[in-house]
Parts: C-alpha cells; structure tokens; sequence
C-alpha cells in the first residue's frame, strides 16, 4: 500500500468507528447507523484521494452521513428529526466504540460475521476492501454481513458491554476475531500485500483500541504485545524476492529492537498486574523469547519449551504441541522431537506445517526418502504462496 | 422482547435419567422446579413439558398428493424437543444468561418470537 493509501486508511479507521457508535446511541438501529457509515466512507474513498484528507474528518463524515440519513431515511420520521437536530460532536461521552465492539463479535453471530462486522464497523473497511483481503467474492461479505444485521436486530442482540460473569468469556470471544485477522494478514505473502489491504494493521489497531478502551483485562494487553513482538520482525520476515526468510535465517539487525523492547514492557507491566497469565500472555512470551535472542544459537529453547508447556496446560491444542515439538527438537535433539512428532501425526494430517517440520526432522535423522515425501505431502496442502515456494525450493535441493 | 426456549433432549440424557435412583431423580425435579420458581417472572404463561418423541405424529403436507402421516418426530434424529418455554426478556443476552443455568435437558435453542 502506498504512503497516500496508508493515511487514508488510518483517517477512515480512527474516525468512521466512533462515527458508528455515535449514530447508534442516536439513531438505536445498529443496521440504519451502520448503512449511514457505510455510505458516508464510500463517499470518503472517492473523495479524498483527489481532494485530500479535509482538515476535520470526523465532521466531514458526519456532514455525509447526516446528508445521507436525512436522504435516505426520508420514510422515518423519527430518525430524521433526530438526525436533523444534531451537529457534530455529537456529545463529548466516553469512548462508544467498545460497546461496538462486543455487539459485532456476539456469540451469536457466525464467526465469519463477526470478523465482517467489526472490520465494516469499527474499522470502516469497505465490503470490497474485506472481500480483497479475505480472497472472497463481495457477494458473499455483503451477504454475511446482510445476515448478521438483520439477526442483530431480529434476535435482540443487545447493544452494550457484557455484565460482570459474561465479560470474561465475550472479551475472549473478541480476541478470537482480532487474532484471526492478525494470522489472515500475517501468513499473507510480500507480493499479496502490495495490493492487499494489510489486515495486520487493523488488527493492531483493533487490539491497540481495545487496550486503551480495557487497561485492565490482561488478556487484551497480552495480545496486544503478541502482535507488535511479531511485527516487530516484518522487515527480516522476506527477502528482495519476496520469499519467506525462516526464524532462523533472518537478519536480526533488521528487527525493530525499540518495539521488542517496548512490546515486552508492556507484557511485563500486564504480568505484574495479574497473577495467572493467559494463552495470549503465554504465546507473547515465547515469541519474547526469540525476539530477546541476539542470534538464532543464542535461543532460550529449554525456556521456550516450559512455557509452551504452560501454554497447553491453559489451551490444549495439537498445533501447540507442534511448536513445542520444534522447541524439543533444538533444545534436546531430532529424536526427541520426532517422538514428539509421532504423537500428533493423526490429529496434524491435513496440517502442511506438520508434515513441513517431519520433513526437516527426517532430513536431520539421516531418512531422506522419507523426508522427500513428507515435504510433497506438505506442499499438497499449503495454499500459501510464499509457503509452497519454500517447500518447493527444499523439493529441488533436497 | 419475547423468545422461546426450546428444551432439547439427547439419547445420552435420557439413559443418563433412566439409570438414576428415586432420589437422584427427585433432586434433579426438584432443581428444574426451583429454577423455574427463580424464573417465574420471566415465564409467560405460554409453555409445556412435552411427551417423548415416541408419542410423536409427523403430518407431511409437500408431497404433492395426499398429506403423508408418519410415526415420530419431523426430523428423526438422537435430539429431540422435549418442552418450550416462552420468556419475556429485555434482550438475547439475558435469555442465554437465563439458560445458561438450566439444571435440565443439555440443549436449549432460544427463538425470538415474531411481532
């Protein structure tokens, strides 16, 4: 994305969300408030590439919306003379958008919706612009999201922040959706990227919201730090080619140590807060681990194994025990990572990544033949192109 | 807003119930019974244990002919609708808060009520 591309997205993200919220309280139709938004963004991305970003955004959109509500929804009298009273700021209340937030990533909607949802809403992400990013056909977003309003408003899903016991659970539910479109844009290639929106952004952005919004739920700010500490890295994560560059391959000068070290002041001020960490907090933590090794050999790798250990005693997951699998093997040899392996090959079989570090294993024990048909077994299965080149090039040399 | 609350049964729920004692299955009334007294003001007066599913009767009206009457449930299956409930709540948040302490059957489906 070009520089021009970039500012304009981040006017349309920081302002079209709380221009959302606003017209919600207003209107209290969570569809009409959002079709409003929509529109006026539209208008915006058409706009301002030739005009430029105007002075004051917020008011802008506003104007547009207001324009359009006042157009639009002609027929309800009632919105109209609400909206026709107003002028913006709307009112200096706190920040909406967390309330926004909860009611795009309901339980009760399909997680697709969700994700959907909070990038048209809070983001300002057009449907085109989610279609782009998620390699789907715009029918099919403009359809979910169709769905999603219509079960919003017809099932009573509520518009407001989750009482005391529910809360835990929805935050999580909404760290879901934040992290799905961290891996969406993370494990997306340099040459998808240049004419893709980076989801990576939004979901730093969305996580970096949240945070400011929930300073207190650690989860949130564990995260938050996964992200910026795997960020961190994007420079050294491909090479002019626009080939993946493995962990232990890249140029750790090219890191950016000031957002490692600010990333890992941030996990740490969340750890001393609360006593028991969460699998975000956890999965920080390792990628700390890597982020703070000053070159590949120097890995705390016996570290990085308790604290997947850890991290599976919070959240059992087979590809969790993949990447402990990994951590064993540099910590205490092939063999015991294969044996590691061994355990999980029913669960992983559709998994490239799996059969990906048999590979490796295999190689490293001497069992080439078998190493060969792991790697064509992975490259079956990835979809990524930067992956599948990898795998390919380990195919041709191997 | 208005939503039913349909009580779904599963095979294993009802083995589980059959191979209770007397008392098990008083306690397990009785809990149902205060959950219901907890609720009541939310309860309209809309709602029913039904008969097992082996009492069911299907009538098919889309088969193009004659209307086809068959034995059981609509869909045949190992879960079953055992009962519904209409509530009067503000909001979903509050029915799934609502069910999310029901002592009985191990599925509910909540519906909003139409109008």
């Amino acid at each position: 994305m070009s520089d021009a591309q970039e500012a304009l997205a981040q006017a349309v993200r920081e302002h079209a969300g709380r221009l959302a919220a606003a017209l919600m309280s207003l209107l209290g139709d969570f569809s009409a408030a959002e079709d409003l938004v929509q529109d006026a963004v539209e208008t915006a991305l058409r706009r301002w590439p030739v005009e430029g970003v105007p002075e004051r955004p917020d008011a802008w959109l506003f104007t547009v919306a207001r324009r359009r509500g006042l157009d639009m929804l002609r027929r309800e009298a009632n919105y109209r003379a609400k909206l026709a009273q107003v002028i913006w700021p709307i009112m200096p209340e706190p920040d909406d958008r967390l309330r926004l937030i909860f009611t795009c990533c309901h339980p009760a909607l399909p997680r697709e919706a969700q994700v959907a949802l909070t990038l048209r809403v809070v983001c300002g992400l057009t449907t085109p612009q989610i279609a782009a990013a998620f390699v789907v056909p715009e029918g099919t977003v403009a359809q979910r999201i169709t769905r999603a309003k219509r079960k919003i408003a017809d099932a009573g899903i509520p518009y407001r922040i989750p009482c005391g016991e529910d809360l835990p659970a929805r935050v999580n539910e909404v760290l879901t959706v934040i992290y799905l479109l961290f891996n969406e844009g993370y494990l997306a290639t340099a040459g998808e990227r240049a004419h893709r929106r980076d989801l990576v952004d939004d979901a730093e952005w969305l996580a970096a919201l949240l945070h400011g919004l929930m300073p207190d739920a650690p989860e949130v700010g564990g995260l938050l730090a996964l992200i910026r500490l795997h960020r961190a890295r994007t420079a050294a994560r491909f090479d002019a080619a626009g080939h993946l560059v493995l962990l232990a391959d890249q140029d750790r000068s090219l890191w950016d140590h000031d957002g490692i070290a600010a990333a890992i002041r941030l996990l740490t001020r969340t750890a001393q807060r609360h006593l028991s960490p969460g699998p975000y907090q956890m999965q920080a933590a390792i990628v700390a681990c890597h982020a703070e090794a000053p070159r590949w050999q120097d890995t705390d790798w016996e570290q990085i194994v308790v604290l997947y250990d850890m991290l599976l005693l919070l959240a059992p997951s087979a590809v969790t025990r993949l990447h402990r699998a990994i951590a064993v093997r540099h910590a205490q040899g092939p063999r015991a990572g294969m044996a590691q392996l061994d355990r999980i090959g029913d669960a992983l079989y559709r998994y490239a990544l799996f059969h990906a570090t048999r590979a490796e294993f295999l190689r490293e024990l001497g069992r080439h033949d078998k190493a060969q048909e792991a790697d064509r077994r992975a490259l079956e299965l990835t979809a990524n192109p930067a992956q599948q080149a990898l795998l390919e090039e380990r195919l041709t040399w191997a | 807003m208005k939503y039913v609350l349909m009580f779904i049964e599963t095979e294993q729920f009802e083995k589980d119930l059959a191979a209770m004692d007397a008392d098990e299955r008083d306690s397990a009334f009785e809990k149902v019974g205060r959950w219901l007294a907890e609720h009541q003001d939310k309860i309209t007066q809309r709602g029913a244990k039904l008969q097992p599913a082996h009492t069911a009767t299907t009538v098919r009206l889309d088969t193009g002919s004659e209307p086809l009457v068959t034995d059981g449930p609509f869909v045949e299956g190992k879960e079953v609708i055992s009962g519904f409930l209409e509530v009067e709540l503000a909001d979903l948040d509050e029915a799934i808060a609502m069910v999310k302490s029901w002592p009985g059957c191990p599925v509910v489906e909540i519906r909003p009520v139409e109008g």
